[in-house]
């Protein structure tokens, strides 16, 4: 079991890195012909970075969108954030000062993902604009975060785990000395399968939307069109060939 | 199909519009003929092997524009865009829901471009791209005006209008192209402007209009044509020639130059601000009408380009004329006309300027005077335009697209109401004709489209007597005058900026 989980997890971690990294690679060597930012925009690299930042963190254009969407994609993301920087003391020793910091956080955390992704979910159910857009792909990648979500807080709270154990394995992985998975749990085995999932499917599906943002030409160009020339390579073309 | 055509019913509150599948399906402007695509070097007719030519015009435009690739893949189908056009709140189609709209291109990148969509078409939604798919194409991309309000809302900021530009794109590309887009188009190459006028037509149109303004005023205001040397070379829809109230704006623009006396032309080679180009997402379209602009700024040597009462030719000047033709910065070395063209022009004002920014400046340095009581018969309010409020910048801060027509409105007239604020600014919301759909053949969809700016409207007439709705685009004005009576207002509400500065300017003691 613990070599089967340690060809995942590399199969996995491999995927996501180098998946998303092409795809960052292949956003960034596609070019932007044109200038279109949505307007009224910042007209300075500092404010676009200002904008982002509220993009990311608030969700600001959410907020203009849908308070209910908003609402819940904040529990959910802001939980999720949590949970991430919780998950860190799996992977590094010592512990970083400000991950134990966030650890008493981190409990509740797991459960307000849980509620914002059933907030999603209930809007994708019940609002007929919103279900008429979704793919079965859609309800699954919910599914998918809800159950590693509901394995999580069943460790924490039903049925605990040798989490030594798990800190072992994973940092075992990482410095290439294979270390065995506790095998106390199957509450384990079915967050971990879970988890290497969503890592194999991140870069081929709409959770390609986190590196997308910082991509998304109406949102990171700048407005300044008329006192500066941006051009694209190919369009430079046409003007040499005439 | 005409007689038909009615208004939808006010929503009692503006509330969010139920679906109703299938609404506007098979609605399809006419198709352009073989002599209208071949004149644009696209093929005649629907060809042979489109699906693969339409394959390969898909990834080649994913290479070329970053907006389209990172658009199919990062839209989460969260629905915070799906009540937001206009034309799914009048018409209640799904498909014109914006992210349902980016599904009909995206399904199909997905199965010919991804990896789960060649695996597992249904579990991601992908599809085969089906005659049905490519016509249910050529109707709902005929069904977005491009107006970007969608993009406002949408947390990465996908832009429907991006996956519009591309999806006609690969229309035209198979011999399938529209017919009023691509005619227009080809009215600005072989004539001159989108509407066909002459030059012969618009010289004893002009002279007439010299006439009628010395009739009016007792003043010799000119309209000069083809003037070399002039300062201001102004570039403006050819409906402000001739059609109303265009008209009135075009005589308010000579007007501020009269009084402010500022020498300007227009011009016979380049009589059209308007560029097609930009509906049919072609590039290269988009630059060969910019360049007859440049041409023309050459060719009668003057300081300063002015551009009129225009939505999308102010987002074409003011964001791409730089990147089309090097009018102000940075061209290529080797292009020794965008060079020229630099060292002419006056950089002291910013290249291209919009007639709003001018007006603004004049009235600011007291060049002009305006008298407000002039417009006292009005109450007045203003509809931002598309192209003006979301892709472009008047003056020298985000949002002066906002302030700087308000403020030439409020010096022009006493009494000014705004609408509701979810429908003015950023998210002010298309008239329902913008994005090459000003044909009679939509007029269905136009009139649907335009519910949300009426129900803004009514409530403006209703609680504070509203007569008169200002606007500084063509194609505004056009389709208010049109559909302004299907709601039961009066087609004359609809007017300039420029009209109002027309009647309140004073004239003759500058
Ligand atoms: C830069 C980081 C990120 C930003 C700015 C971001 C932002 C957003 C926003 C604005 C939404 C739309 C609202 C909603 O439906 O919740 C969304 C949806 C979603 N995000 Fe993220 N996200 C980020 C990272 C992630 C990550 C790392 C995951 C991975 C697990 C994720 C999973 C999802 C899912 C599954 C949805 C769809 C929810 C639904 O079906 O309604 N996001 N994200
Ligand atoms: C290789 C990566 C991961 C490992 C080794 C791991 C392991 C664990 C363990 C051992 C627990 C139990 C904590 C306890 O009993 O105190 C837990 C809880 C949890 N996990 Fe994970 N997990 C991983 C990735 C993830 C991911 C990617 C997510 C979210 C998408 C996630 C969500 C949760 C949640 C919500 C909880 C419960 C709340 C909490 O303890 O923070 N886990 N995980
Ligand atoms: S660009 Fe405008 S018309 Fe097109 S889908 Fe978006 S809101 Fe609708
Ligand atoms: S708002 Fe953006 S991410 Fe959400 S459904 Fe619309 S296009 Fe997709």
């Amino acid at each position: 079991m613990s070599v089967l989980f340690a060809v995942v997890f590399y199969v996995a971690a491999l995927c996501l890195v180098g998946g998303v990294g092409y795809r960052i690679y292949d956003y960034a060597r596609t070019p932007a012909p044109l200038v279109i930012p949505t307007t009224p925009a910042p007209t300075t690299k500092g404010g676009v970075a200002l904008r982002i930042t509220r993009e990311v963190v608030f969700f600001e254009s959410l907020f203009k969108g849908s308070l209910w969407t908003w609402g819940f994609a904040m529990l959910f993301h802001g939980g999720l954030a949590l949970v991430l920087m919780r998950h860190l003391r799996y992977f590094t020793e010592p512990v970083w000062g400000w991950v134990d910091l966030v650890q008493p956080f981190g409990i509740y955390a797991g459960m307000v993902m849980a509620v914002g992704l059933l907030g999603l979910w209930g809007r994708r159910l019940f609002v007929d604009r919103v279900r008429y857009i979704s793919t079965p792909s859609d309800h699954l990648m919910l599914a998918l975060l809800i159950l590693i979500a509901i394995s999580g807080l069943s460790m924490k709270f039903l049925d605990h785990v040798d989490i030594i154990g798990v800190k072992a394995f994973f940092l075992g992985l990482m410095a290439f000395d294979w270390q065995p998975l506790p095998s106390t749990n199957g509450l384990l085995y079915v967050h971990l399968s879970l988890v290497a999932t969503l890592m194999i499917i991140f870069p081929f599906s709409k959770l390609l939307h986190a590196p997308g943002l910082f991509f998304s030409p109406t949102r990171v160009m700048p407005d300044n069109p008329r006192e500066k020339r941006h051009i694209a390579p190919w369009a430079a073309k046409m003007e040499v060939e005439k | 199909m005409a007689a038909e055509i009615t208004a939808p019913p006010y929503r009692v509150i503006p509330i969010i519009p139920s679906i109703k599948p299938g609404a506007m399906e098979g609605l399809k402007p006419f198709v352009a003929s073989d002599k209208i695509q071949e004149a644009l070097g696209f093929p005649g007719e629907l060809v042979e092997d489109w699906e693969e030519r339409a394959i390969a015009k898909m990834g080649e435009l994913l290479k070329k524009y970053r907006s389209l690739k990172v658009y199919l893949d990062a839209c989460v189908h969260c629905g915070a865009c799906s009540d937001k056009c206009h034309y799914f709140i009048g018409t209640q189609d799904p498909k014109n829901m914006p992210v349902a709209r980016q599904d009909l291109l995206r399904s199909v990148y997905r199965r010919y471009f991804t990896i789960p969509g060649k695996l597992f078409p249904k579990l991601v939604g992908a599809r085969d791209l089906t005659r049905e798919v490519l016509d249910e194409w050529y109707s709902y991309y005929h069904q977005c005006s491009e107006c970007r309000r969608c993009s406002v809302f949408c947390p990465y900021g996908i832009d429907t209008a991006e996956v519009t530009m591309a999806a006609r794109e690969i229309l035209d590309s198979v011999g399938y192209g529209q017919k009023y887009a691509n005619e227009i188009i080809g009215k600005v190459h072989k004539i001159g402007n989108n509407l066909g006028l002459p030059g012969p037509a618009l010289t004893d149109t002009l002279e007439g209009l010299e006439e009628d303004v010395k009739e009016d005023t007792g003043i010799d205001i000119r309209f000069p044509l083809d003037v070399k040397g002039a300062e201001v070379l102004l570039i403006t829809p050819s409906a402000d020639f001739f059609a109303e109230p265009h008209i009135d704006s075009l005589v308010g623009y000579a007007k501020v130059f009269h009084a402010a006396g500022i020498s300007w032309t227009l011009s016979s080679k380049a009589s059209e601000g308007g560029n097609f180009g930009l509906f049919i997402g072609s590039y290269d379209q988009l630059r060969q009408i910019a360049l007859r602009i440049r041409e023309a700024a050459l060719e009668l040597g003057v300081k300063r380009i002015v551009v009129g009462e225009c939505g999308h030719a102010w987002r074409v000047a003011y964001s791409f004329w730089n990147t089309l033709t090097g009018i102000g910065d940075g061209a290529d070395p080797n292009d020794r006309f965008a060079i020229q063209l630099q060292k002419q022009l006056d950089q002291r004002y910013k290249q291209p300027s919009h007639i709003c920014e001018v007006t603004w400046d004049l009235i600011q340095k007291q060049a002009i005077t305006l008298d407000p009581e002039a417009n006292d018969h009005y109450v007045v309010t203003f509809h931002d335009s598309c192209n003006v409020a979301r892709a472009s910048r008047m003056g020298d801060m985000p949002g002066g697209q906002f302030e700087i027509p308000r403020n030439i409105i409020r010096a022009a007239a006493n009494k000014f109401v705004d609408m509701n604020e979810a429908t003015i600014m950023e998210k002010t919301f298309c008239c329902g004709g913008g994005g090459g759909l000003l044909t009679d053949d939509l007029m269905d969809l136009r009139v649907k489209g335009a519910l949300p700016r009426m129900e803004a409207l009514k409530e403006v007439v209703e609680k504070d007597g509203v007569n008169f709705m200002a606007a500084i685009c063509a194609i505004c004005k056009t389709q208010f005058t049109k559909v302004l009576p299907y709601y039961g207002f009066n087609m004359r509400m609809i007017g300039g900026v420029h009209q109002l500065v027309s009647n309140a300017i004073r004239l003759g003691d500058k």
